[in-house]
């Protein structure tokens, strides 16, 4: 089947219900987007399909032909995924980082969606797990792009 | 894989489809893909470790500087880091620590964690290992001397090459000056010459006065942190060589049972993408072209297991072990007691004191649940060696075990040590809570490489647990209502003591960590511990037994403070009297909360809300801290965590405010909704929809105070965790009535 990641036509031969993200990991060998659980519960396997936020683990492959999606390899090449990348480094976001390429496209997603999200949104859109507990650095991340000043 | 010369070191793909046989002086020719493919973690470190070895002329830690450190042309600095980067930020602190007395910004460091080897002992202890918040305070001096030692080898270079002495020249970050010619020649260009030099006397550097660090003590970034931000950060699970297949594996729903026959086997084979179908000690394995494909087949394999028998290798899961009965069995333990600590006369006090106080705790176990499920990736090579990628924090012992399974000599093992996708405890060597014994012998059914990923489900059937205990309290208040007498009996199982399988000669000391050492002037104390042995595989959990000690402890002392009618903070402050470093901490963390008020008290959006204090001792550092709580909804809710940490020292403040950060969430994790339950002889989760992690909603805000008191440097990755939950403990006491003795508290009902 016929894919687009991240602005590339790709050919993959995959059964219709694997799921994107080991289509990604062991087709395509794209390793950024990361196995935590499985069962669309951490969001470390965060994609964007069609500039929505998406749990690739358990989104069979068969749904995202013909739609677009972007993957935390080509996130810089989004003007919003750029920003929110150079203020993951700024702030020194990232622990052992296993969850932060799915911490960044949920972020990518809201702040793409809605620039200036309040606090409530902010909350309820960066729901991914972190077992280092940078939810306090994401947290001034996503404030400080969406052009506060952190609380 | 594309490989580049401007990637770091976390993001220099491995070429892993090359054969490995580089010459040091290609490396130094500093050809692009040369540079690369040594940039991975390549054994390279070690002949010219042994190189090192045998010119020099002493054999203190540390000093075989061509062993740790390579510059390139570009002057990048490759370190090879003995420890392992787990998120801790140890490749930047070595980076900062190294970097100031090489002269050399951190910046410039490509760090990686280096082989196993004798080379790269360098803490006091003479261990190897990425644990007990030890890397930097064990390592300090000896890793300021590797620098200073390159530095001077640099230095003799230059002198070389400019034909002065070396008394007239100096450095900048980079590079050697010679002041009178305003000649310089950069670190770069002196390297290969240098790094040929013999390393100097140790004795004959001189260390940077504190006063002139221009890194250590600065919040210096994290080398890490673009590639980790960008998805470019390799983990074990990430990797992959040429021919590779794909395992997963079953195990066994307890612990001992073996595998019987395979009902569907032939049906399991003809699945698709299917290579083979294996069978292991204790699971059954299946390998593919695509980890998908194996882990769909591996699930479907219905296997008769076969109860265990009585010459069992592996500790056997009982079919009818439950964490909730096993606690009430703890709480009823008699004992005999072994003393830890036996200060006064407890007994007396205890039967003659007017106010006596008796009470009893408990924890509950914990998964690691660290993100990155575990995996191994194992090769032999056509000469007979074998390669092992795995996640690990004690390199040396992998390296041993797997010569001990394998049969080969430790010298024809490479091991090679990715970033850890978060560790906590979790990958130190547990016996059958490792994937890499699987593959490896999976590598050599098949004559190709494996990578071996546990699912998320398989790794919570097999993670080592963190200890429970029981502990049995009592106390003895004086007539003024001070405490006079405590006593904590605590009945468990420490983690060291359950990997060897037996009780030491000694008592271990992780079992009563956070209960024995505390600081308080109370004339009489009995710690003692009821040895018993249970039926779950134990181990190392962030603080380790701190992380359940500090809550008994602090909590029963809010009890005694209580009782007394004195306030718990006002306690602490008399107990402490005579202990200015912990008064201080004790103060700080009151001022930094704005002044110490317990509450109940109403809160600017209304709500009702509390305080608590508590304090804890963890490996070598202080720490105070102070939450604020309120009931939303039936549950506790934590607004705020004040903490104050005196680690003596520190090099990066960042760094240790992130890990305050990570400690305190990962305490409030345990003390609010986190809990490994087991009934049936099997755990109830087996992936996150029920084990709950703290998930953001429910972090609180982190107010961090570091007390640099110049005492003895201490740890960082661990010490903010213990305290964390007696405080939030105390608070909701002080704000409901109701005295927390068990954890999670997601286990009781508020008002």
């Amino acid at each position: 089947m016929e894919l687009r990641i991240n602005q590339k036509t790709v050919q993959v031969d995959a059964d219709a219900d694997t799921p994107l993200l080991w289509v990604l990991r062991d087709d395509l060998g794209m390793t950024g987007t990361k196995y935590g659980c499985g069962l669309a519960q951490c969001g470390a396997c965060s994609v964007l399909v069609d500039g929505n936020v998406v749990r690739s683990c358990v989104t069979p492959v068969a749904g995202v032909v013909g739609r677009d999606i972007t993957t935390i390899e080509a996130i810089e090449s989004d003007e919003v995924g750029k920003r929110v990348v150079a203020t993951w480094v700024e702030l020194q976001v990232a622990q052992c980082g296993y969850c932060q390429s799915g911490q960044v496209m949920a972020a990518t997603a809201l702040l793409k969606h809605n620039p200036a999200p309040s606090d409530a949104q902010i909350e309820a859109a960066m729901v991914n797990l972190c077992r280092c507990g940078t939810y306090n650095a994401i947290h001034a991340a996503v404030h400080e792009l969406a052009g506060k000043r952190d609380a | 894989m594309k490989v580049s010369s401007e990637t770091t070191a976390q993001s220099s793909l491995p070429d892993l489809t090359t054969p490995i046989n580089l010459s040091r002086r290609r490396f130094l020719t500093g050809t692009a893909v040369g540079a690369l493919v040594l940039g991975f973690g390549l054994p390279l470190g070690a002949p010219r470790a042994f190189a090192a070895a045998a010119a020099a002329t002493t054999s203190e830690r540390g000093t075989q500087v061509p062993a740790f450190l390579e510059i390139r042309p570009d002057n990048r600095v490759r370190l090879m880091c003995p420890f392992m980067e787990g998120g801790q930020g140890t490749f930047t602190a070595m980076a900062q620590i190294v970097g100031e007395e090489l002269d050399a910004d951190p910046a410039t460091f490509l760090v990686e964690a280096a082989p196993p080897g004798e080379a790269y002992v360098v803490m006091d202890n003479g261990m190897r290992i990425t644990g007990g918040s030890m890397s930097v305070r064990m390592s300090y001096p000896v890793m300021r001397r590797l620098g200073a030692l390159a530095r001077a080898m640099l230095l003799q270079a230059g002198a070389e090459r400019l034909g002065v002495s070396v008394s007239e020249l100096s450095t900048e970050p980079g590079k050697v000056l010679h002041a009178a010619s305003g000649r310089s020649l950069t670190y770069g260009e002196l390297a290969e010459r240098a790094m040929d030099l013999p390393v100097p006397d140790p004795v004959s550097v001189k260390l940077r006065d504190p006063s002139q660090f221009r890194w250590i003590g600065k919040p210096v970034k994290r080398i890490d942190a673009y590639d980790k931000s960008t998805g470019k950060a390799l983990y074990c699970i990430d990797l992959k060589v040429d021919d590779m297949l794909h395992a997963a594996v079953q195990h066994a729903p307890r612990l001992g049972m073996t595998v019987g026959s395979l009902r569907n086997e032939e049906q399991v084979k003809a699945m698709k993408g299917v290579h083979s179908v294996h069978r292991l000690p204790g699971a059954v394995a299946v390998l593919a072209e695509r980890w998908w494909h194996a882990k769909r087949a591996v699930e479907a394999i219905q296997v008769d297991w076969q109860e265990p028998g009585a010459d069992s290798p592996v500790r056997v899961m009982p079919a009818d072990f439950s964490s909730d009965a096993y606690f009430k069995r703890l709480a009823a333990e008699k004992g005999p007691a072994r003393d830890d600590e036996n200060e006064g006369d407890v007994a007396a006090s205890l039967a003659n004191a007017k106010t006596r106080i008796d009470a009893t705790y408990h924890n509950q176990y914990l998964n690691h649940a660290q993100l990155e499920p575990p995996s191994a990736l194992a090769r032999f090579n056509a000469d007979g060696s074998l390669e092992v990628w795995l996640p690990n924090q004690a390199p040396d012992l992998y390296r041993a075990d797997i010569a001990k399974r394998t049969g080969l000599e430790p010298g024809k093992i490479t091991l090679h040590s990715p970033l850890l996708g978060g560790f906590f405890g979790r990958h130190f060597l547990y016996d059958s809570a490792s994937p890499y014994p699987q593959a490896i012998a999976l590598a050599k059914a098949v004559g190709r490489p494996v990578k071996l990923i546990w699912s998320r489900e398989e790794e919570f059937l097999r993670d080592v647990l963190r200890p429970v205990a029981a502990v049995n309290f009592r106390g003895a208040l004086d007539n003024d209502g001070w405490p006079l007498a405590i006593e904590a009996v605590s009945a468990t199982e420490g983690p060291t003591e359950a990997i060897a399988g037996k009780q030491g000669e000694k008592l271990d000391p992780t079992a009563l960590e956070g209960l024995s050492g505390k600081s308080y002037a109370i004339a009489n104390k009995r710690i003692a511990q009821i040895y018993v042995k249970g039926p779950a595989m134990l181990g190392y959990w962030r603080s380790v037994g701190n992380s359940l000690n500090d809550f008994f402890y602090e909590s029963f002392l809010d009890e005694l403070a209580d009782k007394g009618g004195k306030d718990p903070f006002d306690l602490r402050l008399h107990l402490l009297r005579d202990n200015a470093r912990l008064t201080t901490l004790l103060q700080a963390v009151a001022e930094l909360s704005g002044g110490w008020k317990r509450g109940p008290f109403t809160a600017e959006d209304g709500s009702r809300r509390a305080r608590g204090v508590a304090m804890a001792s963890p490996f070598g550092t202080e720490t105070a801290v102070i939450a604020e709580v309120s009931i939303e909804n039936g549950q506790v809710k934590v607004h705020d965590i004040w903490q104050a940490i005196d680690p003596g020292s520190i090099v990066n403040p960042a760094i240790v405010e992130a890990q305050v950060n990570g400690a305190v969430a990962l305490g409030l994790s345990q003390t609010l909704v986190e809990e490994a339950v087991w009934l049936d002889g099997k755990p109830r989760a087996r992936n996150y929809d029920l084990y709950p992690i703290l998930a953001p909603a429910r972090m609180a805000r982190v107010h961090v105070r570091v007390v640099e008191s110049g005492e003895k440097m201490g740890g960082i990755g661990e010490p903010p965790l213990p305290a964390v939950a007696p405080a939030v403990a105390n608070a909701v006491a002080a704000l409901t009535g109701q005295r927390i003795r068990s954890l999670p508290m997601s286990r009781h009902t508020f008002a």
